[in-house]
This record gives C-alpha cells, structure tokens and sequence, in this order.
C-alpha cells in the first residue's frame, strides 16, 4: 500500500489540519517510511501467534462506580484559548 | 406505487451509575457548566481511563433480558471525529467487538392483536459527548459555548435489526424496550431529558420486491410521539421522490417538530470516516460464565412475564395486565394492594380509573398520597358494605389531599353508608310520597323514572344509602 498525497489531505481535513505544500510532501513520504516498516513485519511468519492490540497482557482493569472530586472549573478552563461564564468559548457551530 | 417501508432503530440509553464511565466525575444531572470535569473526561494528555464496573454489568443485565449473546471477549475502540463538544478527538465506544449481539424483544399489536420479535443487532457501552449551547442570555451569540458535565457519561447503545416495518411498531418497540431498562433499574428512560434517545433508519421499496432502499438516517426526536411522526412524515416525503422516478438520497435528515418535517442536513462526504482503531489505553473485556450467572440470579420479572402471571393468578384482563405492568412501579403498588387482601379487579379498576388520572407519571406512584394500604382498606369497606361506591369516591379525594386513612375519614365525616332497612324504607317512602304522580306514571309502564327515584332516595340519604337495597325497596315499594 502506498500513501498519496491526496490521503495526507483527507486526514488532514478531518483533524483539521492545514498544511503547507511542503508539510505535505514531507508528511506523505514520512508516512510511507513508516509504512515499509510494517511490509518488514509483514514478512514475519505469525501464523502460530494470536492476533491482539495491546502490548501488556492485561484483561478486566475496572473501578468501582463511586463518585470522586472533580477539579476547580477554573482549573478546566485554563488551557482553554478563550472561556466565558464558565463555559469553554468556540468558534460558531450549528449542527447542520 | 405501493411501498413497503422498513425500519431500524438505534436507541442510546444512559446508564444510571453514579459516577462517569472512565474517571470518578459525578454523573448528576443539571450542575453548572464545567463542574463535573477532570483531567480524564477533558481528555488531557498522558491520562488513562479506567473502566467502571458497573456500565459492564448494566449493560449485561440489558443483554440477559433482550435474550443477546454475551461476548466472552469484547473490546473499546476509538472513534475518531473532530467536533468541540469531543475533548480528545475520539469518543470511545465499541466496534468490532460488543459486549452483546443477537437479542430480540417481543411487541404486542394491540389493535391487530399479533406478537412480533424484533431483532435486536447488538449492544455496546460508549461514553456520552459535552453539550453545545449556540446562545446566550436567551439570544442567539457569535461563538459557540462548550459544557463538558456529559463527557464520559455512560451509555449503552442499542440497535435493532431492520424488522420494524410502521412507526406504530417503532413506537411499541421504544415502549417495550424502555419498560424493561426501567423494571432493570439500568436506565430511567427520560427522553426529553435526553437519558434514552432514539434515532431511526428508514427506507422504502416497492412492495414485494427483495433488497434494501436507499435508506435514510432520522435524528433530533425527542419524544415517542416524534419519533413516528417524524416516520410518518418520512415515509410520505420518500413515497412521492420514488414516485416521480427519482431516488432517494443516502443523508442524516433531521426531525423539525414545529413545522412536522424532516430536514436535510448539509452532509460532508467524510463525515462517517471515523477511522476505528482497538483503543490502546483500555484493556480488553473478558466476560465469563460465572459472572453473567451471578449477573442472571439479580434480574428481576420482566414486563411480558409479568403481565401473563397477573392474567393468570389475579384473573384479570390482558388488556389491565398489559397496563399495569408497563411501568414497574405500578405494577408493585397494584401487587401490594392485592397482597393487602384487596379483590384483585377491583384494586384494577381503580388504579386504571382514579389513580392514573392522579398520578400521570406512574414512576413517581410510591410517593402519592394513596398508598396501597390506603387503597386496601378502603375497597375492604367497600366489601364489607360499609361505605358505598359513591362515597369511596369522596373518600379517596379526602385521602388525596389529607393522606389520611379511609376509616378515619369515613368516621370523621360520618360517611358510613345507611344498610339500616327500617331508615331506607322510611327514606324510600318519602320520596315516593313526595313524587305521587311519577310512581304511578312508572307503574304505567314509564320504567326509565327507576333511576330518577333512586337519585332521590341517594340525596335524601346524602348519598350514604347502600344502593343496592334502595334498588330492592324501590323495586318492591314500585311494584306493591
Ligand atoms: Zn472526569
């Protein structure tokens, strides 16, 4: 599989992301870098190891359903570029 | 062109836990903005969410009572979209691996008088987005404002297979299904609230005729009564695009309940490229038998089982049955009235009469002023011929507002019906006396005048004369 430059601009589009002509030739051959590592693993012979999307073999980690302090709004609202009456403040969007 | 329509409904129920799905954020309902918010449900950098163990066994319950098939292994995965009201970019939700699949539940057509399975395609837990408010003070602002509190606020989204083929069978579908979240306690089923929500998929095609129409994605339906007439409407609107030889477009409409039509959304194309991937900061899910057992022995009678046990042991109608089980708190004031010694139909009658106009929202029955021990006693002096029908009338407005108990009121207020024959034929007498002319034109044949005495007698006794004998004395007195 190869990546295009055009699959570099549609998952840019959808993190809303914009990007230079130069960003994006370097992204697109980057990606591809990246991606002859896995043709590398491909090659491997998995046939005797279950398939699995966690590097720790962990199952069933849970917390019980009890209530514990949530932080100062203030302290919510800080890393936010702007904030009103409590609220973080966003450029418009209605849904539609 | 006939056309048959078809129907898929996917439903998002808030599971009734304390605290969110991934951080130890209160779930309460109503606080100011940004309150209920840490650094896990803000999605900060370098955090890891933890699963509560309590969405698991929700949902697990929902899947036991809808017949799913449990996933001995299931897993969270990362949906991706970019919208403000998401912190991270992602909701976490489930994909390729629910917890559940393969349910069904049974609808009842009342008026057809027929059952129906509706498949039920899969259950999975997801966490709720943040709220966007686009106002402010009342008027419309120029940003947008984001409210985190719902973020990580546990759902369970259900979606049924395409079986549901009118919006009266989608509306009994909602009602089934939300009956049997409320009698499992996972969910309190609000849906102006917005704790149980329904979209819909619908799709028409010529009848008879195999294969799926463009199908059409439904949102913004607030109520049980929105979601079928939104479907009415849509199945109108889809009927005359076929008809005039066009097709119908592949689109998310959504519901505008003042002007009663659905409306386009303006779609991106990519908008459903949510690019899933198993969520690397959650580990997977392993359910085994003992637990889904252990889970199992807590499930409580479910409606349907429910409502056929009360046609069989209290020997009353479907038709009440199906009533008074649909919402479990009333089906356990029904029980306890009945357990209290009181004649099964007649406890019936009156929770489907009087109290049902009291009481609108049955789920709030255990706080009304009529409890069933209030009730019990009164019916057993009905019974016991103590007070009449019609005085129980004015007995159980007294217990409204007073609360007090019936004996009580019936002692304070002398109410205690008049069985006394030498008084009732006293009282008889004197209204037949009084009304000489009409007896004689009953005995003429003028029958329908029976209840005009009767009436007399009732107000002449101030409405305590026990009917029946005024019937039998009326009848004689008449007669002789
Ligand atoms: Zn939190």
């Amino acid at each position: 599989m190869k990546i295009t430059r055009n699959d570099v601009e549609h998952v840019a589009r959808l993190a809303r992301l914009r990007f230079s002509e130069d960003q994006l030739e370097v992204f697109t051959s980057q990606l591809n870098d990246i991606l002859a590592y896995f043709d590398k693993l491909q090659k491997l012979d998995t046939t005797s190891v279950e398939p699995s999307s966690h590097a720790v073999n962990l199952t069933n980690v849970f917390r019980e359903d009890v209530v514990t302090a949530s932080i100062p709004e203030e302290e919510s609202l800080k890393n936010a570029p702007a904030s009103e009456r409590g609220c973080f403040r966003v450029p418009k969007v209605i849904e539609g | 062109m006939e056309y048959e329509t078809i129907i898929g409904l996917e439903v998002h129920a808030q599971l009734l836990t304390d605290s969110k799905i991934f951080c130890g954020c209160s779930t309460s309902f109503g606080e100011s903005p940004n309150h209920l918010t840490c650094p896990v449900c803000l999605g900060m950098p370098g955090v890891l969410p933890v699963l509560n163990k309590k969405v698991v066994e929700l949902t697990i319950k929902t899947a036991l009572a809808t017949d799913c098939n449990i996933a001995p292994y299931s897993q969270f995965a990362r949906k991706n979209y970019f919208y403000p009201d998401l912190p991270k970019g992602y909701q976490i939700s489930q994909y390729e691996l629910p917890l559940a699949r393969n349910g069904y539940l049974e609808i009842e057509m009342e008026k057809e008088k027929r059952h129906k399975k509706i498949g039920i395609t899969r259950i999975h837990m997801e966490e709720d987005a943040g709220k966007l408010l686009h106002e402010l003070d009342g008027k419309p602002a120029d940003y947008s404002y984001v409210d985190f509190n719902r973020t990580g606020v546990p759902l369970m989204e259900i979606v049924s297979e395409p079986d549901i083929n009118t919006p009266e069978e989608a509306g009994e579908y909602l009602r089934v299904l939300r009956a049997i979240l409320q009698y499992l306690e996972v969910c309190d089923g609000n849906m102006e609230q917005g704790s149980f929500r329904c979209d819909a998929n619908i799709s028409l095609r010529p009848k008879g005729m195999k294969g799926l129409g463009t199908k059409v994605e439904l949102k913004n339906m607030n109520s049980f009564r929105h979601v079928m007439r939104a479907l009415e409407y849509e199945i109108q609107r889809q009927a005359v695009v076929l008809d005039s030889g066009e097709k119908i477009r592949q689109e998310t409409r959504l519901w505008n309940a003042d002007q009663g039509i659905t409306e386009s959304m303006r779609s991106k194309e990519e908008a459903h490229d949510y690019r899933y991937f198993p969520d690397p900061d959650l580990v997977p899910l392993v359910v085994d038998d003992a637990w889904v057992d252990q889970i199992r022995q807590s499930l409580p009678e479910l409606p349907t089982a429910r409502q056929e046990r009360f046609v069989k042991e209290y020997q009353i109608p479907d038709y009440d049955a199906h009533i008074l089980t649909a919402v479990r708190q009333l089906a356990d004031y029904f029980e306890a009235c009945v357990r209290l010694g009181a004649q099964p139909k007649a406890v019936s009658n009156w929770v489907m009469g009087d109290i049902l106009r009291r009481v609108p929202d049955t789920r709030l029955i255990g706080a009304f002023s009529v409890t069933p021990a209030h009730l019990a006693e009164m019916l057993g002096m009905i019974d016991a011929g103590t007070i009449s029908g019609k005085i129980a009338k004015a007995v159980f407005e007294d217990m409204v507002t007073s609360g007090r108990m019936p004996a009580a009121i019936v002692a304070d207020k002398g109410l205690v019906q008049v069985s006394d024959e030498g008084a009732l034929e006293k009282a008889v007498k004197e209204v037949l006396d009084a009304h000489a002319e009409k007896a004689e034109e009953y005995r003429q044949g003028k029958e329908k005048l029976f209840g005009f005495f009767v009436g007399l007698v009732m107000k002449a006794t101030q409405g305590k004369a026990n009917p029946q004998m005024v019937t039998e004395l009326l009848r004689k007195k008449l007669a002789g």
